[in-house]
């Protein structure tokens, strides 16, 4: 008897220590990398993050081009990749056929097994080309046309920039989001389902209106895996974004993500000043990605207690 | 099981005596005339030539024991099956007189006229008042004033108006097991059905809830065609006209209510309803 209460002590005091462990490195990892900053802060002051300056020579940093190149690539790998995987988990879900599931599903799942280096080295020597011969002269021809948008589809048609950017990491994040999206579409209990279509409502219908909102947690849930990984993606980012210090109203500019400016600078970072404003730049990723979770924890919070008042 | 409770109604059974027990001719054209109905679930074969009419503004119950079909009867009626592969119906279904099953049926169109209630109450993640106008908008754009009257007027037939009326953006999930079926019924209603079929809609529900639903039942019959399964004999003597009793996918008896709960002319039929099945 006392051998299994010492035990079952141990195992609680085991498993909280584990717990308790990965609080422990979040705090060591945000104190460090605060520590590792403070001479950029203290140089730079509050405006470190929205500063254009990028130049080593003259020991001038700030963090506004990065942080626009992350912001930018990540918000256009969303805006692909939600209607995209929407798309693919209603097709599995409601309308592949059974033989056909299996193979999808593996094979998009296997898209989230390709390691990001690959995904860079397709997308410099296979996707840019491509894109800078075909979609890219189509781009400006059409939407580079339109008052207001047309200029972010104007600028150097080479394949390198923003916009390849943003689409390479679509691909990338597709496979996280259709995947959580056809799991808990999957898990809509049949019979609410029939009872839409019993209604005489569309596959469609019945998705939109009733699919959708029974899963919107899980969805969001979802798109916020995705985003959280389009944040902070490096390899294939820093292959393609064209990796140049500047802020262009184009999305065929070369640009820079907090990510690949990292990547690409720290092995040869001169002065101390350099480095700090590069760990400070690390500490801004760190609270970009904290604000985006952050945000998806307070709006499934209010969407939960939008329905509890109803309750 | 004690024998069921019967009402004896004013009805006669004269025209019943000598006919096959498929078809109970009743004078008037039938809602729904199933003709050498066969259904399968890939090789299985889970109706076998099924005859039966349904009659309009009556009730039609099934009834037999678990996996005998009736469910499925239920759900060849509104061409449920077609969302799952490798379901299929042969023979006719024929409604107002056109075959359902031919291959030119508007799925979504019959779904419409054909509603649906299941065994659990299945309230769609939204309103209260959005459940009910949610089917109407499907097929009917209606002023918003003509929606509120709408939404209120199934409420209503669901007796559930009184309930619900200061709640109408509540979730539909707020509402407890009895109030959510009602629900689904008003929901089923509010887009006009000609048919309304039942599947078991008060076996999830405690016997207050039950009560209710069956006395709805009676309201709605004399605007609808009524199809009802239940696991419950009783119910089905206290709510139905006609009672089909099925037994492994075959129809063994069918004919009115009383008829079947007094004098089953089969033997199947009376061990069943007696409760000495098996």
């Amino acid at each position: 008897m006392r051998a299994q209460r010492f035990q079952d002590a141990l195992f609680h005091q085991l498993t909280r220590f584990f717990a308790f462990l990965v609080l422990a490195i979040l705090v060591a990892i945000l104190a460090s990398l605060f520590y590792g900053a403070l001479p950029a802060l203290k140089e730079f002051g509050a405006g470190f993050p929205f500063s254009a300056d990028w130049n080593p020579v003259l020991d001038k940093f700030g963090g506004l081009i990065s942080v626009y190149g992350t912001l930018s690539t990540s918000l256009i790998a969303l805006l692909v990749a939600v209607p995209v995987s929407f798309g693919i988990a209603l097709f599995l879900t409601e309308l592949c056929p059974p033989a056909l599931r299996a193979p999808l599903g593996v094979a998009v799942e296997l898209l989230a097994a390709v390691p990001s280096i690959i995904y860079g080295m397709w997308g410099l020597f296979v996707f840019a080309p491509l894109f800078a011969d075909y979609i890219q002269p189509l781009l400006s021809g059409t939407l580079g046309q339109l008052p207001f948008v047309g200029v972010l589809f104007q600028g150097p048609q080479n394949g390198i920039g923003i916009l390849s950017a943003g689409l390479i990491l679509a691909v990338m994040v597709i496979p996280f989001i259709a995947s959580v999206m056809r799991d808990v579409f999957e898990v809509v209990p049949g019979i609410l389902k029939e009872s839409a279509y019993g209604l005489g409502a569309t596959t469609w219908e019945v998705v939109w209106n009733v699919v959708l909102p029974y899963t919107r947690v899980g969805v969001i849930g979802g798109v916020m895996l995705g985003l959280g990984r389009a944040l902070g993606e490096t390899m294939a980012v820093t292959f393609v974004i064209g990796n140049a210090h500047r802020i262009s109203p184009s999305l065929y500019e070369a640009g820079n993500s907090i990510a690949s400016t990292l990547a690409n600078e720290f092995a040869e970072a001169s002065s101390d000043l350099h480095v700090a404003s590069l760990i400070a730049l690390g500490l801004i990723l760190f609270f970009v990605t904290f604000v985006v979770l952050a945000i998806s924890k307070i709006l499934l919070m209010r969407l939960q207690r939008s329905e509890g008042e109803k309750t | 099981m004690q024998s069921p409770t019967v009402t004896t109604r004013d009805m006669s059974f004269s025209q019943l005596r000598g006919e096959p027990a498929a078809v109970a001719a009743q004078g008037a054209e039938p809602k729904i005339k199933i003709r050498n109905l066969d259904f399968f679930y890939g090789s299985f074969q889970g109706l076998k030539h099924i005859n039966l009419d349904i009659h309009e503004g009556m009730v039609t119950a099934f009834i037999g024991p678990s996996g005998c079909g009736k469910s499925t009867l239920l759900r060849t009626l509104n061409r449920m099956y077609d969302l799952y592969p490798g379901q299929r119906a042969t023979g006719e279904i024929l409604l107002n007189g056109r075959n359902v099953l031919d291959e030119g049926q508007d799925v979504n169109a019959l779904r419409a006229k054909v509603g649906m209630v299941f065994q659990k109450p299945t309230p769609f993640p939204m309103s209260i008042y959005e459940n009910i106008a949610f089917g109407v908008r499907l097929y009917e754009s209606l002023s918003r004033a003509d929606m509120d009257n709408r939404v209120e007027w199934a409420l209503r037939k669901a007796a559930l108006w009184d309930e619900v009326k200061g709640k109408l953006n509540q979730s539909g999930l707020s509402l407890s097991g009895g109030q959510q079926q009602r629900l689904c019924i008003a929901r089923g209603v509010a887009v006009k059905p000609e048919v309304l079929l039942l599947d078991e809609p008060t076996s999830a529900l405690d016997p207050i809830s039950t009560a209710k639903v069956e006395e709805l039942v009676h309201e709605l019959k004399s605007e609808y065609t009524i199809a009802i399964v239940t696991h419950n004999m009783q119910q089905a003597a206290r709510v139905s006209d006609y009672t089909a009793y099925m037994y492994l996918g075959e129809l063994v008896e069918f004919g009115l209510t009383d008829e079947i709960f007094i004098k089953p002319k089969r033997k199947e039929t009376e061990d069943y309803i007696t409760g000495r099945f098996g």
